[in-house]
């Protein structure tokens, strides 16, 4: 069929509304705002090493070689003033495994109370490991790699079908583009110019039993996304202010779907953390704890 | 029953702006009539059922009423895990619709059969499933279920000629429908094999053995008072199916039959083995299987050993 089927007028308003409460920050989230001082990377980082110390879970590198990328949309290159607006731009989080961070994002947004977030990992909770649609803001579970960009890939046509202004933003690790149905969704994506979205590929160069460039090297991955349709960009995924500039200079409005390969540091912010495959599972003992804190505590 | 669906899907289609039809490059000469009609809410994917699902998944969160369409083992076994994970997990209307269940693809061979679709999808608390018997039941279970909350799975045939007698296109969600009666013995099916066992009375009929036919259609939510109501009358039944034994109608009725602890024998016709490579007709695998209308009657005669020692209490 031909691309343009999908430009024709959509039938749909959507009805949708989400319960919730309003959030406690005010965030400026107008061109020219990059970043708003509600979240920010420093802390996302601290929320990840307490809560995970505290719940004693692992996926805690995973976790921070994302804050900054997560810091710079939750902290307002994202539309999303409340939970409930229809039209608010979403989030999918293909890695789900790095969901604490998320969860510190909706948190520091205000979406998350300080007493759920202490739940992490307990009985009778949303936030779990990976990321569960129940917590709001979440719109979509995530956890199995290779999903999550079909699912931002549906979410985008059909904010276009229904002309909406709403953006779609998906997470992904690099190791995750193993998975066959990415290449699915990024096919689609390309072929029907889903200007809308915008993928941010984590490229941390690990994964969860080796080295991306030991267990399936990702030669040529950038020239690869382009050929098949993508506009492709390149940031330090640890500058939260290139990141959001970068975002805000895409045309989402128009012509091409977005990925943004964002160069990072696994275990990014705790010195013995980074690059070391280790930190994919383990958890913290008190004095790497201790450690941790201080490290992120004096994190730019 | 494509043809039903997809004639049915269009009618409805036009009084509700929230359908929306994906196919996995499957359906020429059958989703035609929708396509041509409503081209903005038509989509062919290409050869990608995985992201065929999860797109639909996005859709859905955002309003839709997506309909997926392939052949049942490309609709519903390449995708499961998104599946379970989209539309099951998030309680969206998706309706997965297999084309072709059972051995209805026969010389295109196994990769082509659908055996255990119902089985993997019946696990699957939070999906409804349904298997029509004829095209006629397919219009009416398309019309009773297209809105409902929840995902749905559609097991269908690629027949839009044979109409299973005395069904008259009954459908209820939660029900079976008694297609024949009789008190020497039952057979309960699903899906097209319906006919085969509708003509296997008959033929038994004529031996002398009264034989009645129930149709299930609806197998998630089961017909658990359907099937205990009419399981206690019978000590033998038969369970036909173009399906493996494990999962489908034969593991149904055996529930029904362990948990309201009926002294009922359950006798099932199935798939029993991994196809071995032979290919052929439908009607030739049917009779090789045991499923064809003389196998099921020859079947019947043996399980109740005489009509004198099985009549009905």
């Amino acid at each position: 069929m031909p691309a343009s089927v999908l430009d024709l007028q959509g039938v749909l308003s959507s009805e949708k509304t989400r319960s919730g409460m309003q959030s406690s920050y005010s965030l400026q989230t107008s061109a020219g705002t990059t970043v708003a001082s509600g979240v920010t990377a420093q802390m996302i980082r601290q929320i990840i090493i307490e809560q995970s110390k505290r719940a004693g879970v692992g996926h805690i590198g995973s976790g921070l070689c994302v804050a900054d990328i997560l810091a710079a949309l939750y902290g307002g290159v994202m539309h999303i003033a409340s939970p409930a607006d229809p039209d608010r731009d979403r989030f999918v989080l293909s890695k789900g495994h790095a969901a604490l961070a998320l969860y510190a994002g909706l948190h520091l947004r205000g979406w998350i109370s300080a007493e759920e977030l202490n739940s992490f990992c307990g009985n009778g909770t949303f936030l779990g490991v990976h990321p569960e649609h129940g917590l709001k803001g979440v719109d979509f579970s995530t956890g199995s790699l290779g999903q999550g960009l079909s699912f931002a890939t549906g979410a985008a046509l059909a904010a276009r079908l229904q002309h909406s202004c709403r953006r779609v933003f998906v997470l992904l690790s690099d190791a995750e583009l193993n998975e066959g149905s990415v290449w699915e969704a990024i096919m689609f994506a390309g072929h029907h110019r889903l200007s809308n979205l915008v993928a941010v590929i984590d490229m941390n160069g690990q994964q969860a039993f080796g080295f991306t460039k030991d267990v399936i090297n990702l030669p040529r991955i950038k020239e690869t996304w382009s050929a098949f349709g993508w506009n492709v960009s390149s940031v330090d995924g640890h500058n939260v202010q290139e990141i959001a500039d970068t975002i805000k200079g895409l045309d989402t409005a128009a012509g091409a779907p977005h990925v943004l390969f964002a160069n990072t540091t696994f275990g990014k912010g705790v010195s013995f953390m980074e690059g070391q495959i280790k930190w994919h599972y383990s958890p913290l003992s008190d004095s790497e704890y201790r450690t941790a804190m201080m490290e992120v505590g004096k994190t730019k | 029953m494509r043809g039903a669906f997809a004639r049915t899907l269009t009618q409805l289609a036009a009084d509700d702006p929230r359908i929306f039809l994906l196919t996995g490059d499957l359906g020429y000469m059958a989703l035609e009539p929708f396509a041509d009609s409503f081209p903005d809410r038509f989509v062919n994917v290409g050869v990608a059922e995985q992201n065929m699902v999860g797109i639909a998944t996005g859709l859905a969160e955002a309003g839709y009423i997506p309909f997926i369409y392939s052949i049942v083992t490309f609709a519903a076994l390449r995708p499961y895990e998104f599946i379970r994970n989209g539309p099951i997990l998030h309680k969206l209307p998706v309706r997965v619709v297999g084309v072709g269940g059972g051995v209805e693809y026969a010389h295109n061979g196994a990769t082509h059969y659908g055996l255990e679709d119902v089985g993997v999808m019946r696990v699957q608390p939070g999906i409804t499933v349904i298997a029509p018997a004829d095209h006629l039941q397919t219009e009416t279970a398309l019309r009773a279920t297209w809105d409902m909350a929840g995902p749905v799975y559609y097991r269908l045939g690629k027949d839009d000629r044979t109409v299973v007698p005395g069904l008259d296109g009954r459908f209820e969600l939660g029900r079976a429908q008694l297609i024949a009666e009789g008190k020497d013995v039952l057979i309960v099916s699903m899906g097209s094999v319906a006919s085969e066992a509708a003509t296997a009375a008959t033929k038994l009929a004529s031996k002398g053995v009264s034989c009645a036919v129930l149709v299930v259609a609806s197998m998630n939510p089961p017909p658990v008072e359907d099937l205990a109501a009419i399981l206690q009358k019978y000590r033998t039944v038969l369970t036909a199916e173009a399906h493996y034994g494990v999962g489908g109608i034969g593991s149904l009725v055996s529930e029904v039959v362990a948990e309201q602890g009926l002294e009922c024998r359950v006798v099932r016709c199935a798939i029993d083995a991994t196809p071995d490579g032979t290919t052929g007709s439908q009607a030739y695998i049917y009779a090789r299987c045991g499923l064809s209308a003389d196998a099921l009657a020859e079947r019947a005669l043996d399980s109740i050993g005489g009509v004198a020692l099985c009549q009905a209490r």
